[in-house]
């Protein structure tokens, strides 16, 4: 299994807003474990699903020359159950973007309806305060993260 | 129209509240921000994300929370700061009180100047004198 916890972007305005879908299916390992009598999608996948949406608009914005680590989850609410069948629907926008980091604010859908918030924090880490180096290649942002958002930066509306 | 320490204070506690996940009565002027509220160093710099938000306010690297000062040598020696690093500090931290921390500028105590008042006082000047 690939640790890739979105499926498809279907909007992506660089710098701005990006919008992904993940489907939940039954074939996915993680629900027989997570349980097996009543199989339910992780909210921690939920906020790593929001990560990579959010993640991924933040490092297109400096086009990708900054490794971005999430840092902090400043705010992580849910209030439904998902189930395999359902579609998640992650929105991110940027909130504020600097040299040395960026927040997010995003929104959680099921099916269409809103479900709960995730607001993040991202660090560029090659800007920390502490002044610890790290590889120089962009170990963050791999070729499956690009080939995603791909068709609209190239096609430009998708 | 000039905005009082009291309005100051009790934006910077919905920040806080927001940043820290902290809550209400939690806030108060000599709270230290490491010590009794639990922040981490990202959270310094979500704190200054939110207070530019909340005042409309810019605040530039290292203003508000001094950087560079712990990796200089000459600021720093045997776990204090010389006398050059501290009057450095002060001149950067004009917003904070040296009072307790000056009589020994151990730097495992240099949290202690980052209170809740340490930030009323650099917003209050920031917002009324620009």
């Amino acid at each position: 299994m690939r640790w890739i916890w979105i499926d498809r972007f279907v909007e992506f305005h660089p710098g701005a807003k990006a919008v992904a879908i993940k489907n939940v299916s039954l074939a996915e390992e993680h629900l027989h474990d997570h349980w097996e009598p009543f199989p339910i999608m992780p909210v921690s996948l939920m906020i790593e699903g929001m990560a990579q949406t959010a993640g991924i608009l933040v490092g297109q914005a400096r086009d990708f020359k900054e490794k971005v680590i999430l840092a902090k989850i400043a705010k992580a609410e849910i209030n439904d159950i998902v189930t395999p069948g359902d579609q998640l629907t992650y929105q991110a926008e940027i909130v504020t973007i600097a040299p040395e980091a960026a927040v997010t604010h995003g929104t959680v859908l099921k099916n269409g309806t809103c479900i709960g918030v995730i607001d993040l924090m991202f660090s560029h880490i090659d800007q920390n305060l502490a002044g610890a180096k790290f590889p120089q290649e962009n170990f963050v942002f791999t070729g499956q993260f690009t080939r995603l958002i791909a068709p609209f930066l190239e096609g430009g509306d998708g | 129209m000039p905005m009082t320490e009291m309005d100051v204070f009790a934006k910077v506690k919905e920040t806080l509240v927001e940043a820290l996940s902290v809550d209400d009565e939690e806030i108060k002027s000599d709270a230290t921000l490491m010590g009794d509220l639990g922040a981490e160093s990202i959270d310094f710099l979500d704190i200054v994300f939110r207070l530019e938000k909340a005042f409309n306010i810019k605040i530039p690297r290292g203003e508000l929370f001094p950087d560079n000062i712990l990796n200089n040598p000459q600021f720093v020696q045997n776990g204090k700061l010389t006398v050059v690093g501290l009057a450095q500090l002060k001149e950067r931290m004009p917003h904070a009180d040296f009072s307790l921390f000056e009589q020994d500028p151990d730097i495992s105590k240099m949290a202690e100047l980052f209170k809740v008042q340490t930030i009323v006082n650099y917003v209050l000047n920031k917002v009324n004198n620009g």
